[in-house]
C-alpha cells in the first residue's frame, strides 16, 4: 500500500496542541463558547478516576513505590514520562546542562505538580523597572487579576488573606490546619523574622460543584485524585469541555509541524499517530500551541516555509531563547523532639499546609529577585527508601531507652530504632526566580539528530549565572537558620560553593518558561500581549513559553489565567470575523 | 458527587479489587500464581514487571544466606514478625532486578562474607553456628567502629540493612508495626490536643477561625 497522509475532512475552528494547563484551559473556554475544537495530545488517555494509584498500599507495587524510568517520581506517581523518554532524545551544547521533563499523557504535567497555585504579583510583571534586569511584561497584574479570580472560582484554591504587596490574595477556600512539624517550623521561622503562612494549593477543602468531590485528606495528590478533589487538566478542564460536544480529543497524536498557506497563515497541523505511525493532517482556522515551553519552540522551529524560512513566528529569531527554570536548593534532617512521637493519622492534603513567601528587600542583598520556601516532614506513608542510612542516625542520638549506641547495628534494638525515629524528619526547599537570558536557549539540534518519528530534536544551551548561585547560597543559609532555631539536626543537603550551594540542574524544578516570550515589539518578542504570534495572526501560544519572567511562583496558575485571557481574545476575534 | 458518596465509592472500589484478586487466586490454584496489578499500569510497565518476576537473580544458596541475614537484621519481637515472615527476601529478589546496580554489591558481598567465615570458622556463613554468625555480623554492622579490613563487609551490610528495613516497613506487617494510620479517607482537623500539650504548642486564634472545619467532628 502506498504511503498516504490522511487529511481529516473537517475544518475545525481551533486546533489545540497539548492538553496540560494551557491547552486544557483553552479547550475549556473555547468549546464552551461554541467553537469547534480539536485537541491533540501526544500521549495516551488518562482519567484519575480510572487510572488509579490513589489509596493503594506500598506492597501493591513490587518495587514499593521506587521510581522507574517511566515514573521518575515513584511507581505510584500519576505522571507518565520523565527526563528521559525512550526514542525521544535531546542534546546539549557541550559544557551546558538542561534536564527536560516531559509528561506525555492527557493533562500533561498537571498530573504531577504539587498543586501550588500562586499568583504573580505586581512586581513580578515589571522586573526590569525594579532592578534593571531582564524585561518587563507588556501587561501588568491588573490585566491578569480578573482571570486569576475566574481561575480561582472555576478550579478552587485554598489559602489565607494576608494583604502582602507582591503575593496577591485570591478567592480562597479555607486552608487546612498546620501539622505538627509545620507548627515547629512556623514557630522557629517566625521568631527569626521569616514569615510562614498557609500554603495556596488547588485542592478542594470545600466542595465547589457536583462534578468534583472534596478533599478527603489522603496526602496523595501526586497520584491523581479519584474524586477530582484537586486540579488536573484532565479532570477539571478536558472532561467538562467534552460535555459541550463541541470538542474532540485525539490522543497519541504527536504533532510534527504547523501547516501554513502561501500568505503565511496557519492552516492546521500535521501529526503522527504514535501507535500506527500513520501520518495525518488536521485543518483549523486557528492554531493554539500548548505543548509546553520547549516542545512548542521545537514545533515552531520545525515549521519552516517560504514565508517563514526561520521557523514559524520567528522573524525575531527569539523562539527558544530566554529559556529559564526556577532555581532550587534543598536540605533536611530530623527533629529529635519528635522521636518516639504519638501515632495518629497525619495525612493532610497532598502537599505542604504552610509555606514562606519571599520576604526580603533585594536592595540589601547580592542577588536579584526572590524565592519561596516549601516544607515537608512528618508521619508519611513509608515507601522505597524508608530507613535508608540509619547508621548515620542511630549513633548520633540516644534511643528510646536513653542508651547511646554505635551507629548501624542489627536485631531487635535496630528494629525499634526505625519505629522510634519515624515521623521526625523535616525538610525544606527554595524555589526562586532566575533572570531570563538570551544566552539560555533551545534550538533545533544542528547535528541533525531526530527522534523515533523522524522529528528533529532540540539542543539545549543553559548555564546558571552568579545571581542564581548567590540565591542558592542564601537559601542554604536561611534553611540552616530555621533548622537550628527549631532544634533540628541537618542530615542531608548541606552544600558549599563546590556544589553551587545545592543549586539544581536547570530543568529539574520543571518550571521552564520564556521560549516564546510576549512583548509589544515584534523584534524583541515572539507573541503579543494576547499570546498571539506577531508573525502569524491565527497562531497563539498558551503554555509557559510567553512568560517574560518566571517570578518565584510556580507557573501553573499564571498559565491558566493567561490561557483564559488569550481564549477570550480569540473568541472576540471570531466574533469580529477575523479568522 | 457528594462527599459521602465519594468516600463510599472508594470503599467499594477498594473492596471489589480485593474480591477480584481473591477470585483470581482461587481459579489459578493449580497453576503458578499469576501476578496481579491493582495499580494503574501501562501495557509496557506490566510487561516489564512480569518479565522481572519471571526471572531469578539469586541462586538458592545465595537466597538461603540472605534469609538468615535479614532475620538477624529484623528479627521477630513482641510487636511483629521477622523480615522473612514479612516476605522481605522476595522484595530483595525483585528489587535487584528492577534496580540492577544493587546486584553486584549484594552478590559480591555474600561471597565476601562466606569467604571471611571460611577463614575464621572453616564454614560458609549459613553453616556457621548462630553465635559464629553473630560474631561475624558484629564485625560489619557498626561502620564507625569496624576494622579497615572489614570495609567491604560494612558496605555490603549497610545496603542489605537498608533494603531489609524498606522491605519490612513497606509490608503489611511492617506498616502495622510502625503504627502508620493513614492511607484512608480522613478529616484532618489539626494535631490532637494532647499532642499539642506535650510539645507546648497551640493553634492561634486566627488558625482556629480561618481553617477548614468539619460539620460532623
Amino acid at each position: 500500500m502506498p504511503f498516504q497522509i490522511k487529511v481529516h475532512p473537517k475544518v475545525y475552528d481551533v486546533c489545540i496542541v497539548g492538553s496540560g494547563a494551557g491547552g486544557g484551559m483553552a479547550a475549556y473556554v473555547l468549546s464552551r463558547a461554541g467553537l469547534n475544537v480539536v485537541v491533540l495530545e501526544a500521549g495516551p488517555w488518562y482519567d484519575p478516576a480510572q487510572n488509579v494509584t490513589q489509596l493503594k498500599w506500598p506492597w501493591e507495587s513490587p518495587r514499593r513505590g521506587a521510581s522507574t524510568a517511566f515514573r521518575p517520581f515513584g511507581d505510584f506517581d500519576a505522571a507518565y514520562g520523565g527526563w528521559e523518554l525512550e526514542g525521544e532524545p535531546y542534546t546539549h551544547v557541550p559544557g551546558t546542562q538542561f534536564d527536560w521533563f516531559r509528561s506525555r499523557m492527557l493533562g500533561g504535567r498537571t498530573n504531577h505538580w504539587g498543586r501550588i497555585s500562586l499568583r504573580f504579583g505586581p512586581k513580578d510583571f515589571k522586573g526590569k523597572s525594579h532592578d534593571g534586569l531582564g524585561e518587563d511584561w507588556p501587561i501588568g497584574y491588573e490585566d491578569v487579576a480578573p482571570y486569576y479570580d475566574k481561575v480561582d472560582e472555576l478550579i478552587g484554591v485554598f489559602g489565607s488573606k494576608e494583604g502582602l504587596p507582591n503575593e496577591p490574595d485570591g478567592k480562597f477556600l479555607p486552608p487546612p490546619k498546620p501539622r505538627l512539624h509545620e507548627l515547629f517550623i512556623k514557630k522557629a521561622a517566625t521568631s527569626i523574622g521569616i514569615p510562614v503562612i498557609p500554603s495556596r494549593l488547588s485542592i478542594l477543602t470545600k466542595k465547589i460543584n457536583d462534578e468534583r468531590g472534596a478533599c478527603f485528606y489522603c496526602a496523595q495528590c501526586n497520584r491523581g485524585c479519584t474524586v477530582y478533589g484537586d486540579f488536573s487538566s484532565s479532570s477539571c478542564l478536558i472532561k467538562p469541555a467534552l460535555k459541550t460536544k463541541n470538542m474532540e480529543v485525539f490522543v497519541n497524536a504527536m504533532v510534527r509541524e504547523v501547516l501554513t498557506d502561501e500568505n503565511g497563515r496557519a492552516t492546521g497541523v500535521s501529526y503522527v499517530e504514535t501507535h500506527s505511525l500513520q501520518e495525518y493532517q488536521v485543518k483549523a482556522k486557528v492554531v493554539v500551541l500548548a505543548a509546553s515551553a520547549c516542545e512548542t519552540a521545537r514545533l515552531l522551529l520545525n515549521s519552516k516555509s517560504t514565508r517563514h524560512p526561520n521557523g514559524l513566528a520567528n522573524s525575531s529569531n527569539l523562539v527558544g531563547k530566554y529559556l529559564h527554570d526556577s532555581t532550587g536548593s534543598a536540605l533536611g534532617g530530623v527533629l529529635p523532639a519528635l522521636f518516639g512521637r504519638k501515632r495518629y493519622n497525619e495525612d493532610g492534603v497532598g502537599g505542604m499546609h504552610v509555606y514562606t513567601p519571599w520576604w526580603l528587600d533585594n536592595k540589601k542583598l547580592d542577588f536579584p529577585r526572590g524565592y519561596h520556601i516549601e516544607y515537608w516532614g512528618g508521619m508519611g506513608m513509608p515507601g522505597y527508601g524508608f530507613g535508608f542510612g540509619i547508621q548515620g542516625l542511630n549513633g548520633r542520638f540516644p534511643d528510646r531507652n536513653g542508651n547511646i549506641k554505635k551507629g548501624g547495628g542489627y536485631g531487635a534494638a535496630l528494629k525499634d530504632d526505625y519505629r522510634y525515629y519515624w515521623g521526625a524528619s523535616v525538610g525544606m526547599a527554595g524555589r526562586g526566580e532566575a533572570i531570563a537570558l538570551e544566552s539560555n536557549y533551545c534550538e533545533i539540534d544542528p547535528n541533525g539528530t531526530v527522534d523515533k518519528y523522524g522529528i528533529p530534536v532540540l539542543r539545549f544551551h543553559y548555564k546558571w549565572s552568579d545571581f542564581e548561585i548567590k540565591q542558592a547560597k542564601h537559601m542554604q543559609e536561611t534553611f540552616q537558620e530555621i533548622m537550628h532555631k527549631m532544634g533540628a539536626v541537618i542530615t542531608w543537603g548541606l552544600a558549599g560553593p563546590e556544589k553551587n550551594y545545592g543549586l539544581e540542574t536547570p530543568g529539574r524544578i520543571i518550571h521552564e518558561v520564556g521560549t516564546t516570550r510576549m512583548g509589544n515589539d515584534p523584534k524583541k518578542s515572539v507573541v503579543n500581549k494576547f499570546n498571539q504570534a506577531h508573525d502569524c495572526k491565527n497562531l497563539f501560544v498558551v503554555d509557559g513559553g510567553p512568560f517574560v519572567s518566571q517570578a518565584d511562583k510556580n507557573p501553573t496558575w499564571t498559565i491558566l489565567a493567561l490561557s483564559w485571557r488569550a481564549s477570550d481574545y480569540i473568541i472576540e476575534q471570531f466574533k469580529q470575523q477575523n479568522f | 458527587m457528594k462527599r459521602r458518596d465519594s468516600i463510599k465509592a472508594i470503599a467499594i472500589s477498594a473492596l471489589s479489587t480485593g474480591v477480584l484478586l481473591q477470585q483470581g487466586c482461587n481459579e489459578n490454584k493449580t497453576e503458578q500464581k499469576a501476578p496481579e496489578f491493582s495499580i494503574d499500569r501501562h501495557p509496557f510497565e506490566k510487561e516489564r514487571d512480569l518479565k522481572l518476576m519471571s526471572q531469578r537473580y539469586f541462586t538458592d544458596d545465595e537466597m538461603a544466606t540472605i534469609k538468615v541475614l535479614i532475620d538477624i537484621i529484623i528479627p521477630r519481637d513482641e510487636v511483629s514478625g521477622s523480615a522473612t515472615e514479612a516476605g522481605v527476601h522476595e522484595f530483595i529478589e525483585f528489587i535487584v532486578k528492577d534496580i540492577p546496580r544493587h546486584q553486584l554489591p549484594l552478590r559480591g558481598g555474600l561471597h565476601w562474607l562466606d569467604n571471611q567465615c571460611l577463614k575464621r570458622f572453616g564454614k560458609i556463613f549459613r553453616e556457621c553456628a548462630p553465635e559464629q554468625q553473630i560474631e561475624m555480623v558484629e564485625e560489619i554492622a557498626y561502620p564507625a567502629d569496624a576494622k579497615p579490613e572489614m570495609k567491604q563487609g560494612v558496605t555490603f551490610f549497610n545496603l542489605l540493612r537498608d533494603l531489609t528495613a524498606t522491605g519490612f516497613f513497606t509490608s503489611e506487617m511492617g506498616l502495622k508495626d510502625l503504627g502508620y494510620m493513614g492511607n484512608r479517607p480522613n478529616q484532618w482537623n489539626g494535631v490532637p490536643d494532647e499532642v499539642l500539650q506535650q510539645y507546648g504548642l497551640s493553634y492561634s486564634e486566627r488558625e482556629l477561625n480561618e481553617t477548614v472545619k468539619f460539620e460532623n467532628s
